[in-house]
């Protein structure tokens, strides 16, 4: 144990399941999916439980400013803070570090409906799309769409001012935000970090580009590890987690959830074998585990790939698939699911040690060990 | 074996390898002729109409070949190439396909762009068009390529293929800042001993319709468009916004030891990083320059060195008039009078957004080895409110042994780097 070791303090997390550590420790013993199957039909999403924004995001000038992505992400981030007893403390907001792993966008469907529709009959259908943008767009709209703003927004509503990135680059993007602030509090560079994501699930332009993929499975009630490597249900999920060196966090007198290992990630090219190779690595690096929360998109051949490396080096562990409780979350998947591995660990729900991982449906791989500190 | 630390006892990190792109041309030796001479790479766009645009100028790349579809992401993939291949090249470093570091890329969000969208709404129905057409054609299968070319980790994916990078790349955006803030998480990755080696690139070929009137729409960007070599202009009293542009920019980061070991030219040395976070405003600074102030004198501090040995800032200069007043306050405030000889790139390639940082570091890393300091064009018009002293229209010659490089984002990410001639 040393002064420098990574432990979490603080957990936001709402996803379609509930809000908050004891909602999310609960889903551990069992769960109803909450899927809805008609707004998007044929496909189905799991939609974010409905929050008391005003509680973390207390001016409606700011709510108005983000699209709903950005709010589910900027409440769980308040609500980590809070669950961490730093919300509000300017000294610590000003050197906490912040990253953020998110997609961006959320179009306005309505518009972009006028104008496909216009553009179809436009005599110069370029020329037609500069007028209408012009005149349709919201100029706020962008900043709503903008991936670094959640960063921005939580900087703005929390004080989170120490310095922010925002990772992009789908599943990985989660697994690389913790990764990196993992690292920096390791080697001495920072104390403290506020690191999660958020995805909006319940939109037709997030579906959009995984059904372009064929990655969407339209059938949310077949668990994951059954779909032959059919893919996911896009669900909404935000999940911010506080970390620090031990040392910071005891010398404030922080209630420690649980300690975080060197996060393992990796990118291989995806030919046969290759997401097993990896996996097994790192589950070797990690050591052994109890339980694993596992992440896997659902995707592809590397979906099977994991199942087999599980059953073949930690067999007696049970395996969770975040993917059957909240769907698929994409850059906030990584942070959910270490967020629901350490809210088991912290409701008794969980035992011993907890591998999390992450394949990603079409790229990245990653793995933390996490356990009661 | 020696092993070389900075004053923070921390490994030195070496700058062995530069690329850039821009509107003035592939590769370091057009873009320092033509910098250097004070022209500029802004021009009328024609790469869509512009129609009913109230700007309708920009710096974008057209002298490269792009894959198709003709895209953000193939564009950025393309430039991000082509600097990153200058800078490995320069460096020596590994082989033909085999980095022997991380790879860190800021690259510009990505989403489906409107000729696919309506390609797919066209081919998913008739009638008033909805999501729900776009959809059922995405479900036939046909259009599977669009799934990858519109990820956000494709970019960096093709490229860490290319050059075969080390390890899991990182895709990153802090708007305007990115460029810097992908040298800044190499340096981190080499001062932790993680990596001996890291490739760092910004790249933003992200000049389509939407994306300049969501700008526009912003009042972000100048409207003057004639000449449009003269549009943008920063630190004068006429400057009403930036220009787009385009580009990437590429930097090799090596341990210093490392470096030396395998006999590498070590080009400068990145001497130091600063950051701070402005909770101010979704698009302006906090009046008190407070988040600026933190941000430069943070770079200072890591870089260990004082103000008074700063040789010249390149600054983040936009030429809005809100980015050029808080940064002159910036930069008096912890240089004072003396402030250094500054001067904005974007004066000529115009703002190349997430590029910027990156190719920025490039022409700051230019000047230390030429011993010049390339001019702000336009500056015909001081902004008497911003007493620096502005490298204005001609070229200046002065001894650069160290370079501050500013660039401040939407959203409220700053970040600062230091370079120098040798370590310190």
């Amino acid at each position: 144990m040393s002064s420098h070791d990574v432990v979490i303090t603080g957990i936001g997390i709402v996803t379609s399941l509930g809000e908050g550590v004891e909602a999310h420790a609960a889903a551990l013993d069992g769960f109803t999916p909450n899927v809805n199957s008609e707004t998007f039909a044929p496909y189905a999403v799991h939609p974010a439980v409905p929050v008391e924004l005003d509680r973390h995001i207390p001016k409606k000038s700011d709510q108005r400013q983000m699209e709903p992505w950005q709010r589910y992400g900027t409440y769980a981030a308040g609500a980590a803070l809070e669950d961490a007893g730093v919300k509000g403390n300017a000294d610590i907001l000003a050197r906490t570090h912040l990253i953020v792993a998110c997609g961006g966008g959320e179009r306005d469907y309505a518009v972009d409906g006028q104008i496909l529709t216009g553009m179809r009959t436009a005599e110069k259908p370029d020329v037609y799309l500069n007028e209408r943008l012009m005149s349709d767009i919201r100029p706020t709209l962008f900043l709503a769409q903008l991936s670094n703003l959640l960063a921005g927004n939580i900087s703005i509503v929390h004080g989170v001012i120490g310095g922010s990135r925002t990772f992009m680059g789908e599943e990985q993007s989660g697994v690389d935000a913790l990764r990196i602030a993992e690292a920096r509090i390791r080697s001495g560079q920072n104390d403290i970090f506020l690191v999660g994501g958020a995805l909006n699930a319940e939109r037709e332009d997030v579906i959009l580009v995984y059904e372009l993929g064929g990655a969407v499975w339209r059938d949310p009630s077949v668990p994951v590890l059954e779909r032959g490597g059919g893919g996911f249900a896009p669900g909404s999920a935000a999940a911010f987690l506080v970390l620090e060196s031990r040392a910071h966090a005891e010398a404030r007198q922080a209630r420690i959830y649980a300690a975080l290992s060197p996060v393992q990630a990796d990118r291989k090219r995806r030919e046969p074998g290759e997401v097993t190779a990896a996996l097994g690595q790192m589950i070797d690096v990690l050591g052994p585990a109890d339980v694993v929360v596992s992440g896997n998109a659902g995707f592809g051949a590397a979906s099977a790939e994991e199942a087999d490396v599980l059953a073949a080096k930690l067999p007696q562990a049970r395996v969770v698939m975040t993917g059957d409780m909240i769907g698929h979350a994409m850059e906030a998947q990584f942070p959910a699911s270490v967020a629901l591995a350490v809210a088991g660990l912290a409701g008794g729900k969980l035992k011993g040690g907890v591998i999390v991982t992450s394949v990603g449906h079409h790229r990245g791989e990653g793995a933390v060990r996490v356990e009661a500190a | 074996m020696a092993s070389t630390r900075d004053s923070q006892g921390r490994p030195v990190v070496a700058i062995t390898g530069r690329g850039v792109v821009t509107s003035l041309g592939v590769g370091k030796d057009d873009n320092w002729a033509a910098l250097t001479a004070g022209r500029s790479g802004i021009h009328r766009i024609t790469r869509f109409p512009t129609d009913g645009l109230r700007t309708t100028i920009a710096g974008t790349v057209d002298h490269i070949k792009v894959a198709d579809p003709f895209c953000a992401p193939n564009i950025s993939h393309e430039l991000a190439r082509l600097a990153a291949r200058e800078a490995v090249t320069e460096s020596g470093i590994g082989a033909k396909g085999d980095f022997p570091g991380a790879l860190f890329m800021a690259v510009p969000p990505v989403e489906v762009e409107w000729p696919q969208r309506a390609e797919l709404a066209l081919a998913g129905g008739n009638g008033d068009l909805t999501y729900k057409n776009v959809l059922k054609a995405a479900a036939t299968g046909k259009y599977k390529a669009y799934h990858e070319l519109f990820l956000f980790g494709t970019v960096a994916d093709r490229v860490a293929d290319e050059f075969g990078t080390r390890g899991s790349p990182i895709s990153l955006s802090t708007a305007c800042s990115s460029g810097a803030t992908a040298i800044q998480l190499g340096v981190e990755a080499i001062r932790r001993g993680e990596s001996s080696a890291a490739l760092c690139i910004g790249t933003d070929g992200s000049v389509h319709a939407e994306a300049l009137i969501r700008f526009s729409l912003l009042s972000a960007l100048t409207t003057q468009n004639d000449p449009p070599e003269a549009a943008a202009k920063p630190f004068s009293k006429n400057r009403d916004g930036f220009v787009m542009g385009e580009g990437a920019g590429a930097l090799v980061l090596e341990d210093y030891d490392h470096a030396v070991a395998r006999g590498a030219r070590i080009l400068c040395v990145l001497a130091g990083c600063g950051e701070m976070g402005d909770g101010f405003h979704r698009t302006r600074s906090s009046p008190d320059g407070k988040p600026i102030i933190g941000c430069i004198k943070a770079a200072l501090v890591d870089a260990g060195l004082s103000a008074d040995s700063i040789d010249t800032i390149n600054a983040h200069g936009t030429s809005t008039p809100e980015n050029d007043k808080m940064e002159a306050l910036g930069c008096q405030a912890v240089f004072g009078a003396h402030s250094p000889p500054t001067t904005s790139n974007k004066s000529m390639v115009g703002h190349t957004l997430t590029a910027a940082g990156a190719v920025e570091a490039v022409f700051s890393l230019l000047s230390i080895e030429h011993g010049r300091i390339p001019p702000t064009i336009n500056y015909h018009q001081p902004d008497p409110t911003i007493p620096l002293d502005i490298v204005g229209n001609v070229a200046r010659d002065a001894r650069v042994t160290s370079v501050m490089s500013n660039s401040f984002g939407f959203g409220g990410q700053n970040t600062s780097l230091v370079m120098t001639a040798e370590p310190k």
